[in-house]
């Protein structure tokens, strides 16, 4: 089992189990993580799963695709370097966690 | 009956009939909104509110689970005060009383009440439709019904080449079934697409090995020992079969409505501002038949995710807000098919003028449809870009001309962008 940890904008942390495989958004809605709305299920289609890796794990994923980064044009806040749609991001196998901050707004 | 309000406080109640996206969408965004009031959600499926898409692809085929089907956990239920009323339908709606009866006998008061009741399977009228073998496709019953039957090598006959049965006969033909689909028009997915998204579509299946049968009519199914084990077409072929799948439609669920009083005509009818005649009754959804600013004005029923999702919170912000604002959103959806990934966005017509923009790299093409030189629906294929883009052109008044599109050294993006 890996960690993921979500930061609230109000600074809030919660962290919580994943199974590796797993997406971010998957677990956050499960574990009813506030701010990750996943309008589409996780399809790439709203992006409205969006989510800021912290710097230091960003490395540890693969490269995103290019319907993501086509995505990550269209959140409602706004796209930075580590931005990226928590349905696509999938608990590495190796990884002792990762920690994402959710945006402000989703919609 | 008491004076109707514009906005509710906190001390009004909101009773959602329907748990479906789009009710489920109501409470929350009623939450999101501020509404402090009761909100108490009617489904009458057993389960918690689930999406429906993941039913005729990856919960079908075995790759999501039933807890990544689940809409929210039951603690998001219990932090908002949704109450759910789950397993229990709504049997009649009370206008004077301003009550929804519900089949267990109890009564439920409302301020406001959102119709998101969504449509059901049409039933196909045919000799032998009642056999076992026999599966439609609406509800996560349905689909756990139909899923041991993709276990072994059967043989799968779809009846109606329309988003679930060619969703169906992908998964089938991915799980190595022998799959013919039946389809009475001369294309598939012909109320939706244009007739060149059809065609590159049914390509696709037929290069999977499905046979696709257009124009076919279906006269009787035939069976032994109370199960399915063909279909009969129009022409007196029979396709065997062991699995049938009859995808042929949707009813909207408006008898409430229609009992009600209200005024139904493909769907429940609402003004722009999704408002029935009664202005203690919205309708949303699947259910709701609104004049679309994307079609002209002409009453539009959708189906889809998006409209679920749009119409709900467009509903919660009138009743928290109390603006009379029409509903705006362009219309979008997807259907994934043998990898294809195909996104709507917009609304198309049979007349359309459909001009095709290809990425010269691998199979990713756009088709935009034109309407008098205005672009009205671009059907996207493997191109997540173009659809975003086509959202964003189709919200507002800058379009590209025909001209435009079908010069591949153009930059369409660069239309929305305003030069410096």
């Amino acid at each position: 089992m890996s960690k993921i940890s979500y930061i609230q904008p109000d600074g809030n942390v919660l962290a919580v189990d994943a199974a590796p495989g797993t997406s971010v958004m998957h677990v956050a809605l499960v574990n009813d993580v506030l701010g990750i709305v996943a309008e589409c299920g996780g399809n790439t289609m709203c992006a409205t799963c969006h989510v800021y890796v912290d710097a230091g794990d960003l490395v540890q994923l693969p490269e995103m695709e290019g319907d993501e980064d086509a995505m990550l044009d269209c959140t409602a806040s706004p796209r930075e370097p580590n931005s990226r749609l928590s349905c696509q991001i999938k608990v590495p196998a190796e990884s002792a966690g990762i920690t994402v901050r959710v945006p402000e707004r989703q919609v | 009956m008491s004076e109707a309000r514009t906005v509710l406080t906190g001390q009004d109640a909101v009773v959602i009939i329907g748990a479906g996206q789009a009710g489920f969408q109501a409470a929350a965004s009623l939450r999101d909104e501020g509404f402090a009031g009761r909100i108490t959600l009617i489904g009458d499926e057993p389960y918690l509110p689930y999406q429906r898409p993941p039913l005729s692809k990856t919960y079908l085929a075995g790759s999501l689970d039933e807890e990544g089907l689940t809409l929210r956990p039951a603690s998001f239920f219990e932090r908002n005060s949704i109450e759910l009323l789950m397993g229990d339908t709504a049997v009649a709606i009370d206008r004077d009383k301003q009550e929804v009866k519900l089949a267990s006998g109890r009564l439920v008061g409302y301020a406001h009440l959102i119709l998101a009741t969504g449509t059901r399977p049409r039933p196909l009228v045919a000799e032998g439709a009642d056999l076992a073998g026999v599966h439609i496709l609406r509800t996560k019953d349905d689909a756990d019904a139909l899923r041991p039957c993709l276990g072994d090598g059967s043989r799968v006959a779809v009846i109606g080449g329309g988003f679930i049965g060619m969703e169906f006969a992908a998964v089938a033909a991915d799980a190595g079934h022998e799959v013919v689909v039946i389809e009475g028009l001369a294309r598939i997915m012909a109320r939706s697409v244009s007739p060149e998204l059809s065609e590159y579509v049914t390509a696709a299946h037929r290069g999977r090995g499905t046979r696709m049968l257009l124009g076919s009519g279906v006269q009787r199914l035939t069976g032994d020992a109370g199960r399915v084990t063909g279909v009969v077409l129009a022409d007196g072929e029979t396709a065997a079969a062991d699995v049938v799948l009859v995808g042929i439609g949707v009813l909207p669920n408006a008898e409430l409505a229609r009992d009600a009083g209200l005024e139904v005509a493909n769907g429940i009818a609402v003004d722009g501002s999704l408002l029935t005649a009664d202005p203690r009754i919205s309708a949303i959804g699947d259910c709701a038949n609104y004049p679309s600013a994307h079609d002209s004005g002409r009453p539009t029923r959708l189906e889809s995710v998006q409209n679920a999702v749009d119409h709900a919170r467009h509903v919660a912000a009138r009743l928290t807000g109390g603006s009379y604002a029409a509903y705006q959103k362009v219309p979008w959806f997807w259907t994934h098919q043998l990898g294809l990934n195909v996104q709507i966005a917009g609304i198309g017509s049979a007349d359309d003028d459909c001009v095709l923009r290809k990425d010269p790299a691998g199979e990713k093409f756009s088709i935009y449809r034109f309407q008098s030189q205005r672009l009205v629906c671009v059907e996207s294929v493997n191109q997540p870009g173009a659809h975003m883009l086509a959202r964003r052109m189709l919200a507002g008044e800058v379009r590209p001309s025909p001209a435009q599109v079908a010069d591949p050294g153009s930059d369409l993006k660069a239309l929305l962008t305003p030069a410096v």
